[in-house]
This record gives C-alpha cells, structure tokens and sequence, in this order.
C-alpha cells in the first residue's frame, strides 16, 4: 500500500508568526484522516498548505510520492489533482447541479461527461435534481453536490474543510457516517479539518489533534479518548477530571478511589506527586460500595445522568450513571473505580484542565 | 443616486447580517492577500506571493482616488485664496439671500418629502387596502421626472394662458385680473416642486425599515393598550427614524445640487449664484469659494446621514423579516388611503408625463428632425462613453478592494465614492479651474518653445465633461460592482483552482458570468444619471454641442415649452429603467417575504 500523502517537517507562516510548526504525518491511500482541534488551531491552514493555496516556510509535502510544495516553491491548486469540498460549499449559483459537478471535467467528450456526471449525481443520491439551481436546494443536498463535484475529476485526495459545521447537529454524524461510507466505497483518499471530535470519531481512520500550531498526538478516536499523549489532548478530546496521584512502582499510582495499574512502564519516579485522568466511564455507581461520594451536580442526558461527584478530599469526580438510577443533589452514593487504562501526568502547578 | 438609496436600504436597514466579502474572508482565513484571482507569480514565489502585482493595484487605486478627488480639493483649496472686492460685494448683497433662499427651500423639501415619503411607506408597508400592491412600486415613478423638467411643465400647467387657468375662466366668466391664482414660478413653488420628485428617497428607505421592523415591538406595543395610530408615532417611527433621516438626507442633497428649478423660478440659491458669479461677474475665485460654502452645507447633512445611521445599530432590534399581518382598511378609510398614496403619484408623474406626452405629440411633426436625432445621439454616445469608463474604474477599485487589506485602499475606494454627494455645479467649478490652468500653461509653454498654440486641450472638451460625470457619479457603478464582488466568496475561486482551473480562467469562467448582471446594472444606472444631469453639462459642454437635457432646459428657458416636450419626454423614458430595475427589487423582495 503506498502512501498518497506525506507532509514531512511543515511548518506555515502569515508573514513572521508561525501558525503551523513542524507537522508531519504520513496518509495511506484509501485512507481517511482528520486534523481535529480547537478554531485557531492551525488545522485549516495545514489542509490549504496541502491543496496549494498556501506555501510552507519549510518541511514540503508530497502528494503520490511528488513533491509539491517546498519552501519557494508551490505546485498551484489547479495543477494537483486534488478535490475539495469546502465549509460554505462554495457552489457556483450561476450553474445547474449537474454543470457545477462537470465544472471539472475536461478533455472529455459530451457523452463520457454525461455519464461522469449521472454516475457521481447516482452516487450521492441526486440525481432527480440535475436541473435544479443550488439556491433552490437545502444545506444537506448542496452538501452533496458539494461532495460530487470535488470527486468528478477523480483527485488524488479529498480535502474536505469543516464539510459538516453548517449542518444541524443531529445531522452531521448521519452525514459523517454517510461520507465515509461513499468514500470507502469508491476507494477514495481524503483528510478532514474540524473541531468536532464525535463527527472526526465518525468519519476517520486516524485523527492527529492540533493544539497551537503542532500536531499534539496521531491516534484512533479509541486511542486519542482513553490514552491522550497530553493534558491537552485530555482536556480536548471527551470529558473528564484529573485526580491528585502518588506513584507506587513503574505501572501503578494510588488514588482516593484506590490503585489504578497501567499495562506499560509510566516512566514516574517513585512516590513522585502526579494527576490521574478519570474519564466518567470509568466510575461505575455501586450501592454496596465502601466508597461514598456527594451529588453536588446532575445532567440528563438521556440513556444516562452525568454526576458530579464530591469526594472525602473535595476533590470531584464525573461519573456516567445509566438513567433509572436518578439521585437528588446532595444525596451520598457509593462509586467503584474501574479504569482499564492508567493515563497519567507528573503534577502540575497552575490551572488544570 | 438612485443606486445609492437602494445601497442604503439593502446594507444598512436590511438587517446587518449583510457581511461584505472583506469580513466573510476575514473570518474564515487570516490573510485577505491570497485572493487574488489575476495573480501568477504567486505560485512561483511560494512564501512571498504577489507583492508587485498587488504593489500596481493599490497604486491604480490611489492615483484614481486622488484623480476624483481633485475638483472638490480645487474648491475646498481656494477657501485662501483672497477673491478681494468681489467676495465682499457678494456678502454685503446677495449672499444673505442665497443662505436664506437655500435654508427655506431644504426646509420645504423636508416637510414635503416627510409626509409624502413616510405617509405613503406606512400605508403600503403596514396596511391593506385596494391598490397597495400597485402603489408599493408605482409610488417609485416621480424618480424619473428630473426637477427642472416638472418645474417647466407645471409652469406650462398652471400658466395664465395653460389649460387650468382657460378652464377656469370658461366656466365662471371671470376675466384677467378677476380672482387670484396662486404663482408657481416661487420659492414654495419649487420646494413643491422639488417635494413631488424627492419623496422617493424617503419612501423607498423608511419603506425598507417598516419591513424589518420586528413585530414584536408593535405587538408589545398593541398589547399595552396603544391603538395603531398611537403605535405608529409612538414605537415605528422612532425606530424607523435612522432611515427616514438617511432617505431624507438623500432628498436634500440633491435640493442643494438642483439648479434647473430654482433657475427657471427665479430663486436665488447657492447654485444659480455659482453660475451667476462665473459667468456674469466672472470671478472664478468667488464662484469657487460659494462653491465651498455649499459644500459645507453638503458635509453637514453627510454628516447628519453618518450619525442617523450610527444609531441604527442600536435601534435595529430583529433582523429577521416575518411576514407582516397588515391591517386591513375598508370603507372611507381605506379610499383615505388610497387618496393619499394616489397624490404623489398623480402629481409628480401622471399629469406631468401626460402634459409632456401632449406637448411632444402637437410638435412631433416638426421636432423630430435631424437636429434632434444629433443631439439624441450626443446624449447617447455621451452617457454610454462615461458609463462604460465608470465601470471600468470601479473594477479597478472593486477589485484592487477585494485583493487588498491596506486600509489606505479602503479609505481610497470609499473617497473616490464621495462624488455623489457633491452637487454639479461645484464640480463643475471644481474641473475648470484646474483644467484651464493646465491648458494655458500648456499654450503658453508651446508658444514659448515652438511657436504653437495648443488652444484648450481639456476644458472646452468632452475630456473635462466625462471627468465631471465620473466624480459625480462613479458611487453609482462603483456600489453596483461591489455589491456583485461581494456573492461571489473566496471559497468559490479557490473551488474553481481547486478543480484545476488557472487565475485566469477563474476570472474568466466563475466571475464574469456571476458579475455580468452587476455590470450591466451599474452601466444602465450611470447612463440614465448622465442623461439626466443638468448644471455640470450646461458649464463644461464644448462650445455648440448640445445634450437632451441642455436643449430642453434651454428651450423651456425660452417659454418654448411644447418643443422642448421630445426631448424631455425622452429624458424621462430613460430616467424609467432604474425605476423599473427598483420596483424588481421590491417586488422579489415581496415574494421571499411570502415564501
């Protein structure tokens, strides 16, 4: 399997402040990514660094093994056989449907054309509106035109840039889910840019969290919530507390809730100061637990209450508790610790996420 | 002018969520400098693109600015210069006159153009009766008629010998001298006069405000106890106040640019005491430092206009448009309506058009001869050679704008706009001075090194009267362009990049057919103005050459009224298109309200 994208050492500058720094990943071919963080993060100018519109200060990128950007040089847009659906679709309101999916299209006879055309209008399921202007349509349809048309000359990748922000958010992870399946389908290499973790959970293969400029950790959606390279990738990625901890041996740290063992060595010196990411699946209610806990906060949220839990030390904890077990504010209930992973951080003066 | 009111009313009271293309992109990425559509070398350069090709267009957009600019410099630079006697003897005069003769008439426009323009608004935009689909556009229709046109005509209407005055006599008997009629050739003539064609502005803007307005504040309104009446003065106009004072701003700027009305009345205003200290004391000096008084009448209502619409932010409380639950009027009340809406209508178009129209027919015989079809065409190749350089410069500006973040560009752009607001008369003055000067130094200097005379090179010419025409009116097409700019977003051109198309056919496949019908606007609305203008055609045409609007002004000048009919008739047929792009606009507005 080749790699269809390798951004090696980018990093992009607006005149001297840097808002990309030394980036570097590597995209199989047929593969989704997604650049997820925070809005200012640097995720859209990397992906703009990849279509060409913007030039790298160093590092270069590749696209199918050549080489099309470098510092002082940039391969334009039109000349990288790249797709790209962008965050306001940026359809053409003067053309049909079917002429802003055949915009790209050249060097084609009419017939071949029309049958691109029909055959991507058939693949996202619009064809009955070939002849429809793009004002006439919703958001969920010129986002599929949108789709369609950056996929009719067959590009090398998809960049798709925040594709799913304008949409309702009970939409957007049908859609992701959607998207992904299209694409997977038709073998396409793509990346996506948002600040949405349950739409990139939905829709990548591998997501790399910026933070600031710089790739932060590359990962899976499972890996990026349970194992976070960083206080910021925790913070980032899901909910969750970080508990005062004191280092036992290589794999194990004590806690209020008890001894929370890793698989692997956790490189903190013994009986060192350290914090503990508990995620609010990790704490089960259990009424014949020895270990009490105060309600001092509640959400619905369905399926399941979110608490927010007072220890014995006042420090709190977010527990996730299925929905018939419904308790007041101020009511004591019995907890029980179950983490499978041990994510741990060397204390940290200062404001903790 | 026209373009300008509908600019006002589409950005500022259509509910601010309007973004120009600057914020848009200002917002979604960093750095403006990558739109740059016509621009190769950016893709060479990498890091540093562009910087020579945008280095031209922020040139190109000064040097314009500061070109368009230069009559009103002109003006404002000779306020030191000393006029001596003459300035002293205007003074001790006339110029008390033309203060007050000025302040009374914008007094009486204010008054007309107020009751006529919000009258007419509320009734058609909150209330429903028989006709009001038919009044919401046709109430438009006075645009057309240029004062100084509807002036003579009444005056023909009204005069002792004029069919009002004979059917009158006819049917009591009475004789000369018998009862007393009221004059029209005076100062109330004209603010009337002015009133019938100006109340547009003020409909059209206080029109678009009602609309937005939220319902929820009249309701609340209605709920604590307040009848409509009361409601209307009490919540809508209040709220509706920043565009009625803009629409009204508008309308008095062009009573301080009109020179055709208060000449043929013979009332002394800042203009005709312009023409008359041009040409009668000839003192350029003088007539220029009148000029700038009357420009700082201008800046004062620019002002008003700025500060009205500075509280617009704060009075605009909903920017959505809900469908609005007019109240319906029936019985003596809903004719009252109709009656009042009716008026305007009537007597700033219907009559006058009919009187033209009759006056055209009983000379059509022998007014449509070859010195017409000259002077048709003068007109025509006139107003079509400065629509086209005007939108040829707004391109320049519009796009040296959209690819440039400098703020000095912005301020260019919008300075080159300003014209509109200067009335013609002082561009005029503003042009000729500078241009005769350039044209004798030049003779001067021919003479001296070859023994030629060069003569009048630019004033005297049709170079010093397009120049004119582009101060004053590239706002219209420079507005129209930027607006066109402003759909096409800068996702669309990387799209189109994105899909492998080069700059250039970026330019060539996605922005010109989405700006073809902005072109076509902003070229038909400077046109039509052009046609239309008066007092800077009668300064600056070259010697002999005569424009529609000259020949029937000069004509009516000499109480040859039917014959001047043809030409002002097509005047006025012109002056129709823009009404009729307007009244598009408000009826497509209508259907996405209902939808």
């Amino acid at each position: 399997m080749s790699n269809q994208l390798e951004v090696l050492d980018v990093s992009v500058a607006y005149g001297d402040t840097p808002v990309v720094r030394d980036v570097s990943f590597v995209l199989e071919t047929g593969s989704i990514g997604c650049l997820l963080g925070p809005s200012g993060c640097g995720k859209t100018t990397l992906l703009r660094a990849i279509a060409g519109f913007e030039a790298v200060s160093r590092g270069q990128i590749l696209l199918h093994g050549q080489q099309v950007s470098r510092p002082g040089m940039t391969v334009p847009p039109e000349r990288r056989r790249i797709g790209m659906v962008f965050q306001d679709f940026a359809l053409f309101p003067h053309l049909s449907v079917a002429r802003n999916v055949g915009f790209g299209l050249r060097g084609l006879s009419a017939r071949e054309r029309h049958t691109r055309v029909d055959g991507l209008l058939d693949l996202v399921g619009l064809r009955h509106a070939a002849r429809q202007y793009p004002h006439e349509l919703s958001g969920g349809m010129q986002q599929r035109v949108a789709l369609a048309r950056a996929l009719a000359p067959r590009p090398e990748i998809l960049l798709l840039d925040e594709p799913f922000s304008s949409m309702d958010a009970e939409l957007r992870e049908q859609l992701a889910r959607e998207v992904r399946d299209l694409l997977k389908r038709e073998g396409v290499t793509a990346i996506l840019v948002t600040h949405d973790q349950l739409e990139a959970f939905a829709m990548a293969d591998l997501i790399g969290v910026l933070g600031q400029g710089e790739v932060r950790q590359w990962g899976t959606g499972f890996g990026l919530y349970h194992e976070p390279a960083d206080r910021f990738v925790a913070d980032f990625i899901g909910q969750g507390v970080l508990l005062p901890a004191t280092v036992l041996d290589t794999i194990q740290v004590r806690t209020e809730l008890g001894n929370i063992a890793g698989a692997r060595p956790h490189g903190l010196a013994p009986s060192s100061a350290a914090e503990v990411l508990i995620r609010p699946d990790d704490m089960l209610y259990d009424e014949s637990s020895p270990l009490r806990a105060v309600v001092v906060e509640r959400t619905f949220r369905g399926a399941e209450f979110l608490y927010t839990l007072r220890l014995d030390s006042g420090a709190r904890v977010l527990c996730l508790v299925p929905s018939h077990h419904r308790h007041a504010i101020g009511d004591e209930i019995g907890v029980r610790l179950q983490a499978d992973h041990l994510v741990v951080f060397p204390q940290q003066q200062g404001p903790r996420p | 002018m026209v373009q300008y009111a509908v600019y006002k009313c589409n950005l500022g009271f259509r509910g601010l969520t309007a973004s120009t293309p600057t914020t848009q992109s200002g917002a979604l990425h960093p750095d403006p400098a990558r739109y740059r559509p016509g621009d190769q070398t950016a893709d060479q350069t990498g890091a540093n693109p562009g910087r020579r090709s945008r280095a031209w267009w922020d040139w190109s957009v000064l040097g314009i600015a500061l070109l368009l600019s230069l009559p009103v410099l002109v003006v404002v630079g000779f306020v030191f210069v000393p006029a001596g006697d003459v300035w002293r003897h205007l003074a001790d005069t006339v110029l008390p006159d033309y203060v007050t003769n000025s302040l009374l008439l914008m007094l009486g426009v204010a008054g007309g153009t107020l009751v006529g323009g919000v009258g007419t608004a509320w009734l058609v935009s909150m209330c429903r009766f028989p006709g009001r689909g038919l009044f919401e556009w046709a109430l438009l229709l006075p645009m057309a008629m240029p004062a100084y046109i509807i002036a003579y005509t009444y005056t023909g209407m009204l005069d002792y010998a004029g069919p009002l005055q004979t059917t009158l006599r006819d049917l009591t008997g009475w004789g000369y001298g018998d009862y007393w009629f009221p004059e029209i050739r005076s100062l109330p003539g004209a603010a009337v006069m002015l009133s019938l064609v100006l109340y547009p502005y003020v409909y059209l803007l206080s029109r678009a405000a009602f609309l937005s307005q939220s319902l929820c504040v009249l309701d609340v309104s209605r709920t604590l106890g307040n009848g409509p009446w009361r409601t209307f003065f009490a919540v809508a106009l209040p709220l509706a106040r920043p565009a009625i004072v803009a629409g009204l701003s508008l309308a008095l700027m062009e009573t301080l640019a009109d020179y055709g009305t208060v000449q043929y009345f013979g009332v002394s205003t800042f203009t005709t005491g312009i023409f008359r200290t041009w040409f009668g004391l000839g003192n350029a000096a003088a007539a220029a430092q009148l000029s700038a008084l009357l420009l700082g009448f201008v800046f004062a209502l620019i002002l008003l206009e700025r500060w009205s619409r500075r509280d617009a932010r704060y009075h605009h409380t909903s920017q959505r448009e809900s469908s609005i639950r007019r109240l319906s009027l029936t019985g003596w009340r809903a004719a009252l309506a109709f009656g009042f809406c009716l008026l305007p209508l009537l007597f700033g178009f219907l009559l006058p058009a009919t009187q033209l129209g009759w006056w055209s027919l009983t000379v059509a015989r022998t007014s449509f001869d070859a010195a017409f079809l000259t002077l048709a065409l003068n007109s025509l190749a006139l107003a079509a050679g400065a629509a086209l350089v005007a939108l040829l410069l707004a391109l320049v500006l519009g796009y040296g704008r959209r690819l440039s973040p400098s703020r000095r560009v912005g301020a260019a752009v919008r300075i080159a706009g300003m014209g509109y607001a200067v009335p013609g008369t002082v561009i005029a003055v503003g042009v000729l001075i500078p241009f005769a000067w350039i044209d004798n130094s030049v003779d001067t200097w021919m003479r001296a090194s070859f023994g030629l005379s060069t003569g009048l090179l630019l004033s005297g010419t049709l170079v010093a009267l397009v120049f004119a025409y582009l101060v004053r009116f590239l706002a219209v097409s420079l507005q129209t362009v930027e607006s066109g700019l402003g759909k096409i977003r800068p996702s669309m051109d990387e799209a189109g990049r994105s899909m492998g198309l080069s700059p250039g056919q970026v330019l060539r496949r996605i922005h010109v057919p989405m700006l073809r019908g902005s072109l076509l606007t902003a070229l038909l609305l400077v046109f039509v103005d052009v046609l239309k203008e008066l007092p800077a055609t009668l300064i600056l045409r070259p010697f002999n050459f005569n424009t529609l609007a000259v020949r029937a002004y000069e004509l009516a000048a000499d109480e040859r009224l039917a014959d001047s009919g043809p030409a002002a008739l097509s005047i006025v047929a012109a002056g129709l298109l823009p009404v009729i792009l307007l009244s598009r606009s408000i009826t497509r507005s209508r259907h996405v309200q209902s939808a």
